[in-house]
């Protein structure tokens, strides 16, 4: 009890020391958290998918659309259970600062295939009997204001046009890793329109989401559905729904590779800062040491005094840190809108900055604590004075 | 008396050599030292600066090893322990006082004086007598619960002496104990000694440049360039 008093003594001993080192720790560690928590961000799209889906569509590029009529040749591959399409529509509303993902989709098996997307029993059915109809996410209805029943026009800018649509439906996510900052409306719709306006470009879809029975059959089926189109004009490419995903995230993996790195850094000063505060209470604190030394105490003692120091001060900014990351990403998100469609600080993130914590409390008190442990006693005692 | 012709030797030394390297130049301090000091013996070691003394009372008071030489205290051979055996034998069989007081300055004089006793299976509350009772014998029950910069240098120094008693050690090694104290506050101290060894039966073995100081031992012996000398005086 009294070695404790003592450690808790020594941390209050340099007030000012201590102090800044705690707030350059809760500082790292908040904006540790955070990028952590950017980086969740990005990879929710692949968290949230499900291995029971596939994704097929042109080996040449996503923007390659593939004909319609392949859904039917799809359908019939052994293992296949359900299969939706659906096209990127990239659709702004009122500015481009207001960016959120819509999509054109062939409704009812769309909204089969992807049973996280919650919707009232009453708003579906108005949804799949309105033709004009769409869903729309909670997070962008209460970003722009939407109500079931109200009309929006999204400018067209993979298809040119204004095109009006009726929410009719607002979906929830059955987790918090699930997108609610998502548009879908009904393929045919645009279809429709694209015969008379653009018709060359009609009967074409972005990609075919595949329902499978059996998601550890998922490459055998790929292979299938893939060698159906083989040497026709629009060749096609399968992949696992998180493959899919995955390919987007390679797209911006400079930046996710900077934040990585800027999240190691960050950790590096961390344990540089800690680790100059324990060495420089060590330091003025040797004598002390020396004494114990003489007085019978062993390094388990000297080492556990040091460390626990270290460990405790590392903690402390690291708690402080944790604490202050819920407002920081409630302003953040505030500011993003629907920008970050899934931002959350997840139970891992937390962990690991409470284990980072750890991990430089004790690396930051290992040097100082050899200092103070292998200090010869009678050369310290003489330090005095 | 300080000659090997008593049958209770506390402090041995055979033959100690102690040498220090500095820089690539071998410096000699303790020439094949032979000392016997007596149970309930009170011996100061006096010499001029960088005679040894110092290094003599660390290596019988085990924080220090000799380069060559036999160390035995209360027939327990320290030269041979390892640093863990030493450090306990130290918790239990020596009590230090350092010029400089050395109290942790985060510790109340009650809290500076239990400290030794964390290493003893003691309870609580006989953590709590002991240290009640040390604090009484060097007069300091009023300051009890005072940080080490709220007392006087004597009173620190009293702290030191309750510190080092606690554990009830065979051995007091005190170095320099009336070096950092005004001439009232030093009598104090030495006077503390001289009970403790009267009373108490310690062995006190005291360096100092003091001759005030070495007259309250009873014998002094010389250290000169790392030779003891062979005669031993008494100040009385």
């Amino acid at each position: 009890m009294l070695i404790l008093k003592l450690l808790f003594r020594n941390i209050f001993r340099q007030r000012l020391r201590t102090f800044l080192t705690v707030l350059a720790t809760t500082v790292a560690i908040l904006a540790f958290g955070f990028l952590r928590t950017i980086i969740d961000a990005w990879y929710s799209g692949v968290e949230a998918s499900s291995p029971a889906r596939l994704i097929t569509r042109n080996a040449i590029s996503l923007t390659t659309p593939l004909p319609i009529s392949y859904k039917d040749r799809i359908r019939k591959v052994k293992g296949v259970k359900e299969v939706s399409y659906g096209q990127w529509f990239g659709g702004i509303y009122i500015s481009e600062k207001n960016f959120f993902p819509n999509f054109a989709v062939e409704a009812e098996t769309f909204l089969q295939l992807y049973p996280e997307y919650i919707i009232k029993p009453e708003e579906k059915i108005a949804f799949l009997r309105d033709r004009k109809g769409c869903v729309a996410g909670r997070k962008v209805a209460e970003e722009f204001g939407w109500e079931v029943g109200d009309t929006i026009i999204l400018k067209g800018t993979v298809f040119p046009g204004e095109w009006e649509f009726t929410v009719r439906a607002i979906y929830r996510g059955a987790g918090p890793k699930v997108d609610e900052t998502q548009v879908f409306f009904h393929w045919d719709y645009i279809n429709e329109g694209l015969k008379k306006t653009y018709p060359t470009r009609a009967d074409h879809v972005g990609f075919f989401v595949v329902g499978i029975n059996d998601p550890r059959r998922a490459a055998e089926i790929s292979l299938e559905i893939d060698s159906l189109f083989k040497n026709s004009l629009a060749e096609t490419l399968t992949e696992t729904e998180k493959a899919f995903q995955l390919g987007f995230v390679a797209m911006t993996e400079a930046i996710l590779i900077t934040i990585k790195i800027v999240s190691i850094v960050l950790i590096i000063i961390i344990l540089l800062i800690v680790a100059n505060t324990m060495a420089m209470n060590v330091r003025d604190r040797l004598s002390e040491y020396a004494t114990m030394k003489a007085l019978g105490f062993n390094w388990p003692y000297i080492s556990g005094l040091v460390l626990g120091e270290s460990i405790m001060i590392s903690l402390t900014g690291s708690l402080c840190g944790i604490v202050l990351t819920f407002p920081a990403s409630k302003i953040f998100v505030d500011a993003m809108g629907t920008l970050l469609p899934v931002f959350y600080i997840t139970a891992e993130t937390l962990l690991l900055d409470l284990l980072i914590a750890l991990c430089v409390g004790v690396l930051a008190g290992l040097l100082p604590a050899l200092n103070a442990i292998g200090v010869p006693v009678q050369r310290a005692l003489q330090r005095i004075g | 008396m300080t000659d090997g012709s008593f049958a209770n030797p506390a402090v041995e030394l055979i033959n100690v050599s102690k040498s220090y390297l500095r820089g690539s130049e071998t410096i000699n301090v303790l020439k094949d030292i032979n000392l016997v000091i007596s149970d309930g013996e009170f011996l100061a070691i006096m010499g001029p600066s960088g005679s040894g003394k110092s290094t003599l009372l660390n290596l019988i008071a085990g924080l220090d090893r000799p380069d060559s030489g036999r160390i035995i205290v209360s027939g327990i051979e320290i030269t041979g322990l390892s640093e863990n055996d030493l450090a306990r034998w130290r918790a239990h069989n020596v009590g230090f006082i350092f010029q400089f007081y050395n109290l942790i300055p985060v510790l109340t004089a009650f809290e500076n004086v239990e400290l030794p006793l964390l290493l003893t299976g003691l309870s609580r509350s006989q953590r709590k007598e002991h240290v009640l009772r040390c604090l009484e014998i060097v007069n300091l029950l009023h300051r009890l619960n005072h940080l080490p910069k709220e007392l006087s240098g004597g009173e620190q120094q009293r702290v030191a002496i309750a510190r080092a008693i606690v554990t009830d050690p065979s051995i007091i090694v005190a170095d320099e104990p009336t070096g950092d104290l005004d001439k009232v506050s030093a009598e104090e101290v030495l006077e503390l000694l001289a009970r403790l060894n009267e009373e108490y039966r310690k062995t006190i073995i005291m360096v100092t440049h003091d001759p005030r100081a070495a007259k309250v031992a009873k014998a002094i012996r010389h250290l000169d360039k790392g030779v003891l000398n062979a005669h031993t005086e008494t100040p009385f």
